[in-house]
């Protein structure tokens, strides 16, 4: 792996490889000194061109208990907002010698361009409606240490699976990792080449939930209500909104997902998100230990061999 | 300058070897292959030049060399005025007569746009002045290509560009009253309204042929039947008010579809197809590299069937390259920060040899006619002879072009005649090479290289 682009071209392998370090990485974050020496004078940049705290921040924690160097070089305020191209920037972290590009870019397939332009490694932090590979896989590490496997589990994603790139990095990643998928949502938001996908679809929630171990819910924008993807915000509460009602028609075991940030009464009722089968919380703990395992990955495990090619 | 010139043993369309006399730009005379040398203007012009009065004939050895009428181009951008940097008249003309072109049509979305007869004449102008082939300059239908007024257009027609097809390329004509307008004026000096099919509303942020590949990749989707509604609905029109309607780059199965059942109607449709769409999919766009953005989208395998068959069958009139250079800064950057377009002056005929020729859809006649004749009639360009034989007999002007089917040659993006590099078949190997292009008798093209 020299790249994290995609889970589509993720192999199960190098699924396991990574959810299998982020346990190691786990238990760094319960250890007394939180930190590990394995990427010292490694450079991290963080190359943001939208804002995101939240993935930002779980990055440059996870750099940061692997001992590198971070740079956080956010598109606000920089010559990038004075209109300079993504390769020239892309040109200048190289010069600065950058290890490893972390990159979150509203346009898809950004990542995969920078990865043409520098030789350091590159992280899709999300790109576009495209991709953001580390959440589907801090999302499988999450299932599994809750439900101890994700062979034959049934997962449902539900809302904005056209504009979702959580969706369309977990379809593909779950079912490398053997899953099988069922998305719920409007027919307006999906994707119409969706029949190439390896899921069920259906536009029935309730009917669903009871065969769901994992149901997870997908941010739904207000914006796209203004576009007719559907009519007005109540009738898609009253549609696809997971409240109490519905979660109770879960079996037991079964868990509730959100990648944040929530949009609490619109797509997810407080109760259901506060609940115990509930994972909000865990999801953004266990995204820095993924994290972690991706850079080590990329940068660490086999840094001598880099170096020597 | 030489008058008289001897092409040794080129075979017109790729029949029998013949030698072709050119003399004062038309063709003088036509013999079995290694006659030329014994016809009377070649003679006399051997005479005349041992005694110093006239030049020595020029004699092409064409042994191998497969003639064809020059070629007409209906959708080119040249850029000027208004984006030099991506290209000239100058510059994208040289590319045409590489490629075998005598006529391109320029079109109208340059800056200041073409929309009045000042600057149709200055692009005209720039064209006779370049030399490389004849620029047929594209009118804007509205003001500004904004689609809310139409431009001058009889104004256009009876200025010294005689400008004959409109269209506001790059944008859809889309409000169907003033569409209508359009098609409905032309009618007074036999133009034609070549329209750009593309639903505006649905195509509102569009990046890529909407389908799985789309899906897969989180580009929002353009769709064909924002192309087909488009057509169907221009066909209505053209037939109601008896007018003239070009499709510019049809891109879909269902276009196909649609124009077939246009011209079954008897109305006046007629349509373009590019090569790359004849040969690239949607597939490519997995890289991200802009170089494949191009405006319609690559569609799928079976749209470029589709799309060979219909321009095998005729459907399909012509193949046009929407030829559109950029500059690397609108190309070498994020997908949907790029600009749609590609280059095609180049690479047209050895695409169209690799779907159409080698798969035995075309014979060289056929391509004679998608490639010159059908695109002449579309475009009005005079001089072009009505059918595809009777380009290389004595009395017409020498308007053709040699070209060697064997040939291989990989594309070097660098390498190229254009100013800009965008070509989507860089670092491929492609059949069949232009050796020389001769515009009413005068070489523009000599040895794969400009005169």
């Amino acid at each position: 792996m020299n790249h994290l682009l995609s889970t589509a071209d993720l192999k199960l392998d190098d699924a396991l490889l990574v959810l299998d370090t982020a346990d190691r990485m786990a238990r760094v974050a319960d250890a007394p000194v939180r930190k590990l020496p394995t990427l010292r004078g490694r450079t991290v940049v963080n190359l943001f061109f939208e804002d995101s705290t939240r993935t930002r921040t779980s990055f440059e924690v996870a750099a940061k208990r692997l001992s590198a160097d971070v740079i956080n070089f956010s598109a606000r305020g920089s010559s990038v907002s004075k209109g300079e191209s993504l390769k020239d920037t892309a040109q200048t972290l190289e010069a600065m010698g950058a290890d490893a590009v972390v990159c979150r870019h509203p346009a898809s397939g950004a990542p995969h361009r920078l990865a043409s332009w520098v030789r350091g490694s590159v992280v899709n932090a999300g790109d576009g409606t495209h991709e953001h590979p580390t959440q589907a896989l801090l999302d499988a590490f999450t299932i599994r240490r809750r439900l101890g496997r994700l062979d034959g589990l049934a997962v449902t994603i539900v809302g904005d699976v056209l504009h979702s790139r959580v969706a369309r990095s977990n379809v593909w990643l779950l079912t490398t990792l053997g899953a099988r998928v069922t998305v719920v949502a409007p027919p307006t938001l999906l994707p119409l080449g969706i029949s190439g996908w390896p899921v069920e679809v259906s536009y029935d929630l309730e009917s669903v939930l009871p065969k769901s171990d994992v149901v997870m819910m997908l941010r739904v924008q207000r914006e796209r209500m203004s576009a007719a993807f559907f009519p007005t915000e109540r009738e898609y509460s009253r549609r696809y909104g997971l409240d109490a009602d519905r979660a109770a028609l879960m079996p037991e075991h079964a868990l509730v997902m959100h990648p944040g940030p929530m949009v609490r009464g619109m797509e997810i009722a407080s109760s259901v998100a506060d609940s115990p089968r509930s994972t909000v919380v865990e999801q953004v703990a266990n995204g820095v230990s993924v994290r972690m395992a991706v850079l080590y990955l990329l940068l660490g495990g086999s840094g001598a061999e880099r170096e020597s090619s | 300058m030489t008058s008289v010139i001897v092409v040794r043993g080129v075979r017109p369309l790729g029949g029998d070897a013949r030698d072709l006399v050119i003399a004062d730009g038309t063709i003088a005379a036509v013999a079995p292959a290694g006659g030329g040398e014994r016809t009377g203007v070649v003679a006399e012009a051997a005479a005349g030049s041992a005694d110093g009065t006239r030049p020595a004939p020029l004699v092409v050895d064409a042994t191998g060399l497969v003639a064809l009428p020059g070629l007409v181009d209906l959708h080119t951008h040249l850029r000027e005025p208004g984006r030099e940097d991506a290209e000239t008249v100058d510059s994208g003309t040289r590319a045409a007569a590489l490629g075998g072109y005598t006529t391109v049509f320029a079109m109208a979305n340059t800056d200041p746009v073409a929309d009045t007869a000042g600057v149709v004449e200055q692009v005209w102008r720039l064209g006779q002045d370049a030399g490389h082939c004849d620029v047929r300059p594209v009118g804007a239908v509205t003001r500004g290509l904004a689609g809310e007024r139409l431009a001058e257009l009889g104004a256009m027609a009876s200025s010294a560009a005689a400008v004959r097809m409109f269209s506001d390329d790059g944008h859809c004509v889309s409000d169907a009253l003033l569409m209508r307008r359009a098609l409905e004026y032309v009618k007074a000096f036999d133009g034609v309204i070549a329209q750009h099919a593309e639903e505006p509303r649905l195509t509102a942020g569009a990046q890529m042929n909407e389908g799985a590949m789309a899906a897969r990749l989180g580009l929002p989707g353009w769709p064909a039947v924002a192309e087909e509604a488009i057509i169907a609905r221009d066909a209505l029109l053209t037939g109601h008010v008896g007018s003239r309607l070009h499709i510019c780059h049809v891109s879909t199965a269902g276009s196909v579809e649609l124009i077939r059942w246009a011209k079954a109607k008897g109305w006046r449709v007629t349509a373009e197809v590019t090569p790359h769409h004849l040969l690239l999919t949607e597939e490519l766009v997995a890289s991200y590299d802009p170089v494949y953005k191009v405006n319609p989208p690559l569609r799928t395998e079976a749209d470029t069937e589709a799309l060979r068959a219909g321009l095998a069958d005729g459907t399909i009139d012509c193949v046009a390259t929407d030829h559109a250079p950029h500059a690397s800064e609108d190309k070498e950057t994020e997908w949907a920060a790029a600009r749609p377009g590609m280059l095609g002056l180049e690479t047209a005929l050895s695409i169209v040899i690799q779907t159409m020729v080698e798969t035995g859809r075309l014979d060289w006649a056929g391509v004679a006619d998608r490639m010159a004749l059908a695109p002449a009639r579309i475009g009005a360009v005079a001089d072009m002879p009505r059918d595809p034989a009777s380009f290389a007999q004595v009395g017409v002007p020498a308007t053709l072009t040699l070209l060697d089917p064997e040939a291989r040659r990989v594309i070097d993006p660098l390498a190229v005649a254009s100013r800009s590099s965008n070509t989507p078949y860089g670092g491929r190997t492609l059949p069949g090479a232009i050796r020389a292009t001769f515009l009413r008798g005068r070489p523009t093209v000599l040895d794969g290289k400009i005169i």
